[in-house]
């Protein structure tokens, strides 16, 4: 049997796309599979007595070596701020290229707690920063330093010591070009080298809490418990700096979004399901209710969604334990079309990520495939006519050509950059001034301003004539080229209009890195974990990757 | 030093302040990451001409044909480079082109350089007396090495050069010949072997 791959008009609306979840596919996941056998050391930990100091902690495997170096340093309470506008943290980090020698430590200690501010070089790979969660840091400290456990409820409630709130890579404030380290196979997945940062930034958290207990009492302090270790993660605290990125990288959006629809529909074509395969795929997602459950959140837009969510897995879970049998020819395809029918998109996604479980063989292969060389596409192919540009648009932007820009509700926003933290931002545009230094995001809009144009165009015509006299335009004739040969390249939404909930262009980044437990704050930033319930370092030897329901 | 990821994104971003579209300004941006990859000074001749652009008299060309003549102004490097970009297939045919009068042409450089790689073909480009041959956009050969502005050319000259052998048939034979003893001469028995041996061809 053979599965079509699902309409992109479907998978690439903005609410489906918010919808997603973690899976096998995500970046910290695969980043744990390949750094598995590498060998994990603390080269240097010279802290104070209330945790401040330089350490540097390193993954090795033969001549190669990434060192992460942090940087902790006091900080007062007025000052400590998780906006982008901030410009001091608790510590900050950078992840460097090989071993560092004294002097390396030394220039970039007067330059990465600068952050945005300092200049890095091609030695360093990423940049990142992080505030300690106060509460639970100064609580951990209290209960160890006096020979007793953290409160492991208050633990699960907030799910991590530290957060960052930035993490930096490809070329940022110096940083090395991705073009330097890219033939490097164990980096072939997309943010490698970002999720090694705060996998490593995870374990420095722990080892800083059990320095400053120890210090506090050096005769009565206990260690952090390895498990209760493992259940911390590192927070994230995520604004609109993301949502650009996904429109301004369309291939490598395309890699990302068609590496899962290939999963979903390899694993839908599977005749015959194992008992083990089945079984699996039931275990996953009973167990991951728990991740459910324990996911906190105040914002209103979030709790709907979770008790939607818990409400159709649980029906689903009763479904497939009293009605379903595996034993039938294409179990998960028969799943599917079932989940489509009676689920909310939510629900759908949920389950689409749980069934890549089993199938390691099917997703693994994919993984490297998820990053993309964007300058080959760059180029437009000038020799093409008229109508064929048109055709492309008639048929990958059919939604989108519907939408009536002159509407106001479907103009109503802009995107621009804050002049103060060159951060991306959404504003009303006849509320607000700068809509003259919009940013080029309004895709849909462009892409029918476009087609409207060519309409009246001769068919006939290059698009070397074409671009000659409608060069405003050829920002979305580069994009259409490119959905032509990428077809989950764009969003098929309205990233302008009234209705449009940015977090959800955030999510669907986020659930490709592998966080948890998406917190909104509002509808523009968003609280999450990274890393909760993963191997310590000691334990990726021989870890369990089924680690997230655990 | 600065990462070509933020020579691209302020590249981009200046030109688009400067009034380019945003679609010319991506082409800038992947265009002074290029000339800096080549050691050509992009950033100074780009900073220099968006700082002076307003107050220069620019023309803009739709259609290159083979010769480009202005009146009393110059040609816009960046929109000239984007056109030929669009245009080289078209251009193939027209072995010379000139281009009279152009403003801070090293922008118009890297275009030629894409367009060089688009049709697989050396696009040799002469501004004034400095040379410049375009290798497939992988390198580029120059008598210019200065580190300097160049504000303006009275003709920028282009020749589309057709894939030929850079020596002759001589020499390729000689070395040709010498290549031939890594080889061993095969018994009749081995020759029997090969693919193909042993079966009639007319079946």
């Amino acid at each position: 049997m053979n599965v079509s791959l699902r309409d992109p008009n479907i998978v690439m609306k903005l609410s489906r796309l918010g919808s997603f979840h973690q899976s096998r596919l995500s970046f910290l996941r695969s980043f744990l599979k390949e750094f598995k056998d590498w060998e994990y050391k603390r080269d240097l930990f010279e802290l104070n007595e209330h945790g401040y100091g330089t350490a540097v902690f390193s993954f090795k495997k033969k001549n190669r070596v990434y060192s992460l170096i942090c940087f902790a340093n006091e900080l007062d309470e007025d000052e400590r701020s998780d906006r982008v506008i901030a410009t001091k943290w608790d510590t900050a980090f950078t992840l460097f290229d090989g071993a560092p020698t004294k002097l390396d430590i030394e220039r970039l200690k007067n330059e990465v707690p600068k952050q945005e501010f300092g200049r890095l070089s091609y030695k360093e790979l990423t940049l990142s920063r992080a505030n300690k969660s106060v509460r639970v840091f100064n609580h951990v400290v209290e209960s160890l330093s006096n020979g007793v456990q953290p409160d492991k409820e208050l633990l699960a409630k907030v799910g991590y010591l530290y957060r960052t709130t930035a993490v930096y890579g490809s070329g940022k404030f110096g940083l090395a070009d991705r073009f330097r380290i890219k033939n490097r196979e164990e980096i072939y997945g997309p943010f490698r080298l970002e999720m090694m940062l705060v996998y490593l930034v995870r374990q420095f958290t722990f080892d800083q809490v059990n320095h400053v207990a120890k210090n506090k009492n050096p005769k009565k302090a206990v260690s952090l418990d390895p498990e209760i270790c493992k259940s911390l993660g590192i927070g994230n605290s995520t604004g609109l700096g993301m949502a650009p990125f996904i429109v301004n990288h369309p291939t490598l959006l395309n890699n990302w979004i068609y590496a899962r629809e290939f999963s979903l529909k390899k694993i839908r074509e599977i005749k015959n399901a194992a008992m083990t395969e089945s079984n699996l795929f039931k275990d996953c997602l009973k167990k991951s209710i728990k991740n459910i459950t324990s996911w906190n959140t105040e914002s209103e837009y979030q709790i709907k969604k979770i008790k939607s969510l818990l409400k159709d897995l649980n029906q689903f879970i009763l479904f497939l334990d009293n009605e379903f049998d595996f034993n039938q020819e294409y179990p998960f395809n028969k799943l599917y079309d079932y989940l489509e029918k009676k689920y909310e998109e939510e629900c759908v996604e949920y389950v689409v990520s749980m069934m890549m479980e089993p199938y390691d063989n099917i997703v693994a292969p994919l993984i490297k495939k998820m990053s993309s060389e964007e300058d080959k596409y760059f180029n437009i192919p000038t020799e093409r006519t008229v109508f064929e540009l048109k055709t492309i648009l008639e048929g990958k932007y059919s939604e989108i050509l519907k939408i009536d820009f002159k509407k106001k509700e479907n103009n109503l926003n802009f995107w621009f950059i804050s002049k103060n933290k060159e951060e991306p931002r959404l504003a009303n545009r006849f509320d607000e001034k700068g809509s003259d230094l919009e940013q080029p995001l309004a895709i849909a809009r462009d892409i029918k301003k476009l087609y409207e144009i060519l309409s009246a165009s001769k068919n006939s015509s290059s698009i070397a004539m074409f671009l000659s006299n409608n060069n405003d335009l050829r920002h979305v004739v580069r994009r259409a080229f490119i959905v032509e040969k990428f077809p989950y390249s764009e969003i098929q939404d309205n990233t302008i209009g009234k209705e449009i909930v940015p977090i959800d262009m955030l999510r669907l980044k986020l659930s490709f890195f592998g966080a948890l437990k998406f917190d909104p704050r509002s509808d523009k930033w968003l609280r999450i974990c990274m890393f909760q319930g993963a191997p310590l370092p000691g334990q990726l030897k021989n870890y369990d990757e089924h680690w997230v329901y655990n | 030093m600065k990462s070509l990821s933020e020579i691209d994104t302020i590249s981009k971003r200046s030109s688009r302040a400067a009034g380019y579209s945003w679609g010319i300004a991506e082409e800038v941006g992947k265009n002074i990451r290029l000339l800096e990859i080549f050691s050509l000074p992009g950033i100074k001749n780009l900073n220099d001409f968006l700082k002076k652009r307003k107050k220069l008299k620019l023309e803009n060309i739709s259609l290159i044909t083979q010769v480009n003549e202005t009146k009393d102004s110059e040609y816009c490097p960046i929109i000239a480079g984007a056109n030929f970009l669009d245009q080289i297939r078209s251009m193939e045919d027209l072995s010379e082109i000139n281009i009279r009068s152009m403003s801070f042409p090293l922008l118009f450089l890297p275009f030629v350089s894409r367009a060089s790689e688009v049709i697989g073909k050396r696009i040799y480009l002469k501004i004034d007396e400095k040379e410049f041959l375009m290798n497939f956009n992988n390198n580029i050969y120059s008598n210019h090495f200065k580190n300097e502005i160049i504000k303006s050319s009275k003709n920028v000259y282009l020749k589309i050069l057709n894939n030929c052998d850079s020596f002759e048939e001589s020499e390729w034979k000689e070395l040709y010949k010498l290549s031939e003893e890594t080889f061993v001469e095969e018994n009749e028995r081995l020759k029997q072997s090969g693919a193909g041996a042993g079966l009639t061809d007319n079946d």
